[in-house]
């Protein structure tokens, strides 16, 4: 056990940070460390270990070693394995496609809107589909915010329809046109078996199918949502784990003025 | 115990506002009967199963009863005068219907007082079967003794019943006490609950009677070999609450979810209609000894945990005298709150500590059940571990009775086998090592925690008493429960609320009352029994 458990550094490591060839770090530039975790569907045995072993090898780590593994019940073994990356990344020439946006603060959004639209902007939200967690939507509109961002019912130049959970995608369209909104927010928590991507294809499809896709700025957000997924599903923005109304607020007040200006 | 210096006083005019408050819910509630009371009688009856085109046999009959304006008075009168004129049973009558070749409102007249006499001879049938579910829980029990502590809440959550019997049985071994099968999103709406075993649902699982059935059997195979009793929870709350109840108290569940409050917050159920389904449905929960979980805990996860702690010891003491009046003795009554202050907050868990402590005081024979965190877990999992091991803490320390376990993955998925295990030794390892240290601390007097809980009894009381003044119809159509505004004729359900006729029949509501009553007596026998004869652990 003694020999070399502790030491975590490879021989003839190359020790400088090459960003075309990015890989993790642990202690050590370079030394790949990794650190996973998952079950088996075998009873805990030195079989099993070994096929964990050799699972993390196929993953591309060296030297895998498995920290822990303990039942879960007789046929199911847990494990906690530790090992080095073989696999580098490109970092350099790497493309995401983001939301590429100033983020203002609420008062300089409230500015912004009063200059450039000299009225409010009407934003409606829901949890739509049969998903009843509002957690994601009440977190960008009501009042309070989450995290210190307060949400966008405090905006003075927001005014702001959260609709609440379980709000199928006929009523939220119906609402959002007797609402005249400019734009629409959808959140989408459960996420189980891609219900969410159904949902919002059928969402995109019922407002290209009246016409009405054009209208309104349609953003999205939830755990499992990306910028990529939203443009890929034809919404005009997504946003995942880590965004608040600040950056949804600037992000359509931004595109919005960009769009009045196209069409003057 | 320790215990905090709360102002007794204030507690008994928050109780008395309270009960005054339910009084008045109840008083109006009882001029009506709802779609799914009715069918829930039907259920009661022996109505099962579905008709040709898939639509549960219980939804046929009150349709058709509804359709000819007769609900009002009661599925059990009709079905009593065409059972006893044409010398059937309720299922043979709603088979009969289902097939389109019976109207009740064309059978033969029948003097209401034999109606009434074979709806009690019915009734008293169904509660035998209730009663006996409890006689075997309670033999369980007895034979393998019940845990002192808080008893490990865990779910399965897979969509599919064969693979959540799976994983609840591997939860059991790990140490859960209790296993609550989640329901799939968007069940409370559904007016009609489904039949059969399924395999197919999002974030959950159908609660059906069949699912129930499966599950039961799997936890009491799993307990037998284990020798301790695995207790079964789900789901009243929605739009079918006493319908599911009954499932619940002919499967023998032990833990059911249910709140019309929650409902009509958080699912935009029609007040109306879902206070008087609770109403019914506690009856029968109560009756089954089944423990009843609130649902508090789900208004901290929209408003701010600090700064609405009150509204949850508000509705506690309102759940409280809403169970009271259907017959559920205390140790029935798993009133809810939840540990989900913001982390940032300095002090954030002496004031959930506090909190947690005070409703242990305040409701010292409730089987209180206290949620984990889940508004500020962020996908970390690695703090969130350390978030739930604060919230164990304060289970432990506080004596909560329901302890549902918070899992790192929160936020992410519903839980694996394996964050479900992490979960289990965090939590044992809590109650190991912390077992009576809430017995060997003092509070300090004026301290920080006994300050906050007496600021939230404060504003409990003023809260309660507003309530009062205006009733709980206008307080929610106002918002004053998590910030969610919901009208009086607004919402899911109205439609399946009608009045009583004076001739209304309901043959089940005084004897689930003895049958409560008789269960608590026994109840209290048995802890006695416990305590002399050492079977606790």
């Amino acid at each position: 056990m003694s020999s070399g458990l502790y030491s975590t550094r490879k021989a003839n490591i190359d020790t400088t940070l090459d960003l075309t060839r990015l890989k993790p770090y642990g202690d050590t530039m370079n030394d790949g460390k990794v650190q996973l975790s998952f079950t088996l569907p075998v009873p805990d045995s030195e079989v099993a270990v070994e096929a964990a072993k050799q699972l993390a090898q196929k993953m591309g780590l060296e030297e895998p070693m498995v920290a822990h593994h303990a039942p879960l019940d007789k046929n199911f073994t847990f494990f906690v394995v530790y090992g080095s990356l073989c696999h580098t990344i490109d970092y350099t020439h790497i493309h995401v496609d983001s939301v590429d946006v100033n983020v203002m603060t609420m008062d300089e959004t409230d500015q912004f809107i009063q200059e450039n639209f000299g009225r409010k902007i009407k934003v409606i939200g829901a949890s739509t589909g049969t998903d009843a967690h509002t957690v994601g939507i009440d977190a960008i509109m009501n009042m309070k915010g989450y995290a210190g961002h307060y949400g966008l019912e405090r905006y003075k130049m927001i005014e702001a329809l959260n609709l609440g959970s379980q709000v199928t995608n006929e009523d939220f369209i119906r609402k959002a046109v007797e609402f005249d909104a400019d734009v629409l927010l959808v959140s989408q928590t459960v996420t189980q078996k891609n219900v969410h991507v159904q949902n919002l294809t059928e969402l995109v499809e019922l407002l290209e199918a009246e016409r009405l896709r054009n209208r309104f700025l349609l953003l999205i957000g939830g755990p499992r949502i990306n910028h990529e997924l939203a443009k890929e599903l034809g919404c005009d923005a997504g946003f995942g784990p880590g965004k608040y109304a600040d950056d949804v607020a600037s992000f359509f007040c931004e595109e919005l003025a960009a769009r009045k200006q196209q069409n003057n | 115990m320790a215990k905090l210096r709360l102002d007794w006083e204030k507690v008994s005019q928050a109780r008395e506002a309270a009960r005054q408050i339910a009084e008045e819910t109840h008083n109006y509630t009882q001029q009506f009967t709802t779609t799914t009371v009715e069918r829930s009688i039907c259920r009661l009856l022996g109505i099962d199963g579905v008709d040709a085109l898939g639509v549960p046999l219980p939804n046929v009959v009150v349709e058709h009863l509804a359709s000819r304006q007769l609900l009002g008075y009661g599925a059990s009168f009709w079905l009593g005068q065409a059972c006893l004129s044409l010398g059937k049973e309720p299922q043979e009558v709603a088979e009969a219907i289902a097939r389109v070749e019976l109207d009740l409102s064309q059978t033969e007249t029948i003097d209401p007082f034999e109606i009434r006499l074979w709806a009690e001879k019915k009734a008293k049938e169904a509660v035998a079967k209730i009663h006996h579910n409890r006689i075997i829980r309670e033999e369980k029990l007895r034979e393998f003794g019940d845990k002192t502590g808080p008893l490990i809440y865990v779910i399965v959550a897979t969509g599919n019943i064969y693979e959540d019997i799976i994983q609840a049985k591997a939860a059991a071994k790990q140490g859960a006490e209790i296993i609550a099968v989640i329901r799939t999103t968007g069940q409370s709406l559904l007016d009609y609950v489904p039949f059969g075993a399924t395999t197919e649902g999002f974030g959950g699982t159908m609660a059906t009677q069949e699912n129930f059935r499966l599950m039961r059997a799997a936890l009491d195979e799993v307990g037998d070999e284990m020798g301790r009793y695995i207790r079964l929870c789900n789901y009243c709350s929605g739009l079918c609450m006493p319908e599911i109840a009954v499932m619940g108290a002919f499967e023998r569940l032990d833990v059911m979810l249910n709140d019309a409050l929650y409902g009509i917050l958080f699912r935009d159920i029609n007040m109306q209609r879902t206070l008087i389904d609770q109403s019914f449905s506690r009856m029968v929960n109560a009756a089954a000894g089944i423990i009843i979980n609130t649902g508090e805990d789900n208004y901290l996860t929209t408003a701010d945990a600090y700064e609405e702690a009150h509204t949850v010891l508000a509705s506690q003491l309102i759940n409280e005298q809403f169970a009271l009046k259907a017959g559920m003795p205390e140790e029935q009554m798993g009133l809810g709150h939840a540990f989900e202050m913001n982390p940032e907050l300095k002090n954030a868990f002496l004031y959930e500590f506090a909190q947690a402590q005070m409703a242990r005081q305040i409701f010292p024979k409730a089987p209180l059940k206290y949620m984990p965190p889940t508004k500020f877990k962020t996908g970390d999992i690695f703090k969130g571990h350390v978030q739930d091991a604060l919230f164990n803490m304060v289970t432990v320390i506080s004596h909560q009775r329901i302890h549902l376990l918070g899992m790192l993955t929160e936020a992410i998925h519903t839980p694996f086998m394996a964050d479900r295990a992490l979960a289990i030794a965090n939590a044992r390892y809590i109650a190991t090592s912390m077992a009576d240290f809430g017995d060997d601390i003092e509070f300090r007097e004026g301290g920080i925690m006994e300050q906050r809980a007496n600021e939230v009894l404060d504003l409990a009381l003023d809260l309660l008493q507003s309530i009062r003044r205006d009733g709980l119809f206008r307080t929610i159509e106002e918002g004053r429960f998590a910030g969610i505004k919901r009208p009086f004729e607004g919402g899911k359900g109205l439609a399946g609320v009608v009045l009583k006729e004076d001739q209304y029949l309901n043959p089940f509501v005084e004897l689930l009352m003895e049958e409560s009553r008789l269960g608590s007596e026994r109840f209290h026998q048995q802890q006695v029994q416990f305590k002399q004869g050492g079977i606790d652990e």
